[in-house]
């Protein structure tokens, strides 16, 4: 069967990923926040998945007021970098795994969590910005990608606790899959950060910290949280964090197995208008 | 019964929320056709004459050719959306967000440096901090204002 091996969290700055394509990591206002990937990139190195489960939010560039999906699952062969009115990134196409994503939407839906199901998106920034600060700049990406994208643009997202309890139910669904793949779990976005009205700027450290820590040991308590903690504290873009909980959720050790390692942690302020928080957990092996 | 909406007494903030975006709807769209390259040149030749193509309020279309952000979220813009307009003028996302504190670009930059706007009094309207309303515009716009 299929397992989720580890969880990767990240922020998804769209600044990181224009510092990376413009050449800029080693000038000094970047070169801390890339330092702080550096394991990251040798550790996924050494711990290839065949599949990456992306959890990330579209920002108005696939789905505009057309269409507000609260969850979408991509199930298609591959997806383009999206040109997000600077140009598309000139990063490698996004190769999906449409099997595995398929098997994930049909056993997820029955669990009652009413996905999309999506087979043309382009991917902005959420989903790419991720993959350069974990590969560098590679051909292509080291393996397949499933997007999982989550409204978090038009209010009211979805709870904490809902992202929690599908990360479970995404877990469930992977470990039904008959092929023996490795997959990792990735959440992004966030941490403290607004980029609108007067309060445009807020970062808010000690709240990030704490969320990294029970995220980490008390990640059922923290999925609690109501949205206006995410806005009040960490900033009204910080409510992307909640995409956070849905990888976390599909950690072994939320179903009654060991508790995962923590491998990696980095916290760095700023990237832009944004503090960056990263994290990798390994399940056991 | 009417919605629970806690997040009003935030300061120097709009939640996106369902009502922001009824009333947002041809804002963004517009927004959303700066996407394609056409679009956007044929807004540069004659930016009044592209935004009456579009099914949005005067105060909406007054509020994007002044480049008012503030005045755009205001009227039911989001960030997201209204940052193709910034990606037209070739600005940053930092550039748009520290346009809406009053600050310069300079400012605004210096503040995110030296570890970004502090929550202390900002957590609820009324309190004393840096992104109530009775302190904007910030940086030196408002001192100027003060003297």
């Amino acid at each position: 069967m299929a397992r989720i091996t580890a969880s990767v969290y990240t922020s998804h700055v769209p600044a990181i990923g224009a510092a990376i394509d413009l050449g800029k990591t080693n000038e000094p206002y970047w070169r801390p926040v890339f330092a702080g990937y550096e394991f990251s990139k040798q550790w996924l190195r050494e711990n290839k998945p065949d599949v990456i489960f992306l959890v990330f939010n579209d920002h108005a560039t696939a789905f505009s007021l057309d269409l507000i999906p609260t969850f979408a699952i991509g199930t298609a062969a591959e997806f383009q970098p999206a040109d997000e009115g600077w140009g598309p990134r000139p990063v490698p196409k996004v190769i999906g795994h449409p099997a595995l994503a398929a098997h994930i939407a049909q056993s997820v839906i029955q669990q009652d969590f009413d996905l999309t199901i999506v087979n043309r998106m382009d991917v902005d920034h959420g989903l790419t910005v991720p993959l350069s600060l974990m590969c560098g700049q590679p051909q292509a990406w080291p393996c397949p990608v499933i997007p999982f994208a989550v409204n978090v643009v038009q209010y009211p997202v979805p709870s904490g606790a809902r992202c929690f309890a599908l990360g479970q139910a995404i877990r469930r669904a992977v470990e039904s899959y008959d092929e023996p793949l490795n997959v990792q779990i990735w959440g992004t976005g966030g941490m403290s950060h607004q980029l609108q009205g007067p309060r445009a700027g807020l970062i808010n450290a000690e709240w990030d910290k704490a969320f990294l820590d029970r995220l980490i040991a008390d990640p059922k308590g923290l999925s609690t949280a109501p949205h206006i903690d995410y806005v009040r504290e960490a900033g009204s873009e910080g409510i992307e964090l909640v995409m956070w909980l849905i990888a976390r959720g599909a950690m072994a050790d939320v179903a009654g197995g060991p508790a995962p390692k923590v491998v990696h942690r980095f916290y760095h302020v700023p990237a832009s208008n944004t503090a960056v928080g990263h994290l990798i957990l390994e399940n056991a092996r | 019964m009417s919605l629970d909406k806690p997040y009003l007494d935030v300061p120097g903030t709009t939640i996106f929320d369902a009502e922001q975006s009824r009333k947002g709807y041809w804002l963004n769209q517009f927004c959303m056709s700066l996407m394609k390259a056409e679009n956007r040149a044929r807004f540069k030749a004659n930016e009044r004459a592209y935004l009456d193509e579009w099914g949005m309020s005067e105060d909406q279309k007054q509020a994007v050719l002044a480049r008012d952000l503030n005045r755009c979220i205001a009227l039911g813009g989001n960030i997201y959306f209204l940052a193709k307009i910034g990606a037209t003028d070739g600005r940053s996302f930092q550039q748009m967000a520290g346009s809406m504190t009053g600050m310069t670009e300079d400012e605004y930059r210096q503040m995110m440096v030296s570890g970004g706007r502090s929550i202390q009094g900002n957590r609820y309207v009324g309190e004393e901090g840096d992104a109530q309303a009775h302190r904007q515009p910030q940086g030196a716009a408002g001192q100027k204002k003060e003297a």
